[in-house]
């Protein structure tokens, strides 16, 4: 099928098979590598990308899916101030060990921050718990989470005044 | 390959399925996608998506109740404060459905179909005597969901058959609501055992009305009917309380899978409900 849709902010236009799955249009068609694909089951979050604003695994949606939707997957992310600070935190926190499960645990706490600006410790957790990741025992992921959301609320504070 | 259709209403539903009557329909994809991965390559039966049917969307009252669509996420529910206030019990099952992402994704619609001993909107969609509306070429019929699911994987929808929406009559007035999920760990997990219970209690402290539902150790939910009654106008002493949960233990039966052995989930069944009625004592 031939299908449009918007990716990272630009309207693009693809040839795939109905049920090609979207982590594999990514990152074959598209050579977007930044999505991983870990348990390819929907159980541990590599593949999270965010659809219209809400986070979603791709690898369990299909290239018929897409048509029409708003994808960002973690090569858009740094487009908007958020998602660059968001970044920047998991960087200079030390969110990232071996850097699996880092893409998808970006793009969901991102979904996570733009719906709540301030979240608490275990809100954190919680909106993180369908992430896996094996090296960082996670307390430092949700270090860069809080402080990506401080961030973020400085930086939104600075251009509002 | 296999060809997905995307029908935009239910008029091009029906005909996508006059032309494929092999069809498998789709909501969230979530527990369909995985399944048919592991299908023979020569199953190219079409999938048809429903996530873009308006008819399928939208939760209303309905009535005294609310009227939730099949392809609803689990997202969409907790979100919405009329499902909040009218059915807080499938609010706080659906909290617990997978992660975020699977809640973004999974569907009301989709959970019920699946009719997974363990679906976790199962028991209290079962307490708050929810029913389907089934749409086809036919007309339109209602079934309780109690009727509807059969056993595992298996529900009473025939062919041509779509399940719409779902209804709930107005919630029987419970202050005292809770839903608890124990599995591996507390997210993503498949449930070992579940439980829904609702109660009320009367000016004295003792049970006016309780009901129970246990998913995860019956090949449907279980329910106690029985006990249910008996349990009217009990007080919640330790004794009534122990013996309750007996009749639970003895009466579920649950299987030895990949995640828990029957044993361990009988144990947990009755600790559920002494968890539920001792908490009532305030």
């Amino acid at each position: 099928m031939h299908l449009t849709f918007t990716l990272n902010g630009n309207e693009i236009q693809v040839e795939a098979a109905d049920d090609r799955r979207v982590v594999d249009l990514l990152r074959e068609d598209l050579g977007l590598t930044g999505t991983k694909e870990g348990c390819g089951t929907g159980e541990c979050g590599a593949c999270t990308i965010l659809a219209d604003g809400e986070s979603r695994l791709s690898c369990l949606m299909v290239a018929a899916q897409l048509p029409g939707a708003h994808i960002t997957t973690v090569e858009g992310m740094t487009a908007q101030t958020d998602g660059a600070l968001l970044q920047q935190a998991f960087v200079e926190e030390g969110a990232v060990q071996c850097g699996f499960c880092t893409p998808g645990m970006e793009m969901a706490a991102l979904a996570l921050l733009r719906q709540d600006d301030a979240p608490s410790r275990d809100t954190i957790r919680e909106g993180l718990s369908g992430n896996l990741c094996r090296c960082t025992g996670y307390v430092k992921i949700v270090d860069a989470v809080e402080r990506a959301a401080s961030d973020i609320r400085s930086c939104r504070d600075r251009e509002n005044t | 390959m296999r060809t997905v259709l995307t029908p935009s209403c239910l008029e091009e539903f029906f005909s996508l399925l006059d032309a494929h009557p092999d069809a498998l329909p789709m909501a969230g994809g979530t527990d369909l996608l995985l399944k048919l991965r592991n299908t023979a390559a020569a199953d190219a039966r079409p999938v048809l998506a429903l996530g873009r049917m308006a008819e399928m969307h939208g939760i209303r009252a309905e009535g005294e109740g609310l009227s939730i669509g099949a392809a609803e996420t689990f997202s969409g529910i907790i979100a919405d404060p009329l499902a909040r206030q009218q059915a807080p019990l499938l609010s706080l099952a659906a909290r617990q459905v997978g992660g975020p992402a699977i809640r973004n994704m999974a569907t009301i619609g989709g959970n019920i179909c699946t009719a997974s001993p363990a679906g976790d909107s199962l028991p209290p969609l079962y307490l708050l005597d929810a029913a389907v509306e089934i749409v086809s070429r036919r007309g339109r019929r209602r079934l309780p969901i109690s009727q509807f699911i059969l056993g595992p994987g298996r529900t009473s929808l025939g062919e041509g058959e779509l399940v719409t929406r779902v209804l709930l009559p107005r919630d029987g007035c419970f202050p005292c609501q809770s839903f608890e999920k124990v599995g591996r760990r507390r997210s993503m997990a498949i449930s070992v055992t579940s439980f829904a219970g609702q109660a009320r209690l009367d000016d004295h402290g003792s049970i006016a009305a309780a009901r129970f539902a246990w998913g995860s150790v019956a090949p449907t939910v279980a329910r106690f009917p029985a006990l249910e009654h008996a349990l009217v106008g009990a007080r919640l002493d330790d004794e009534t309380i122990r013996h309750a949960a007996e009749i639970v233990r003895s009466g579920v039966s649950p299987i030895d899978d990949i995640r828990a052995g029957a044993q361990y989930r009988r144990i947990v069944a009755g600790n559920l409900l002494v968890r539920f009625l001792e908490g009532l004592r305030g």
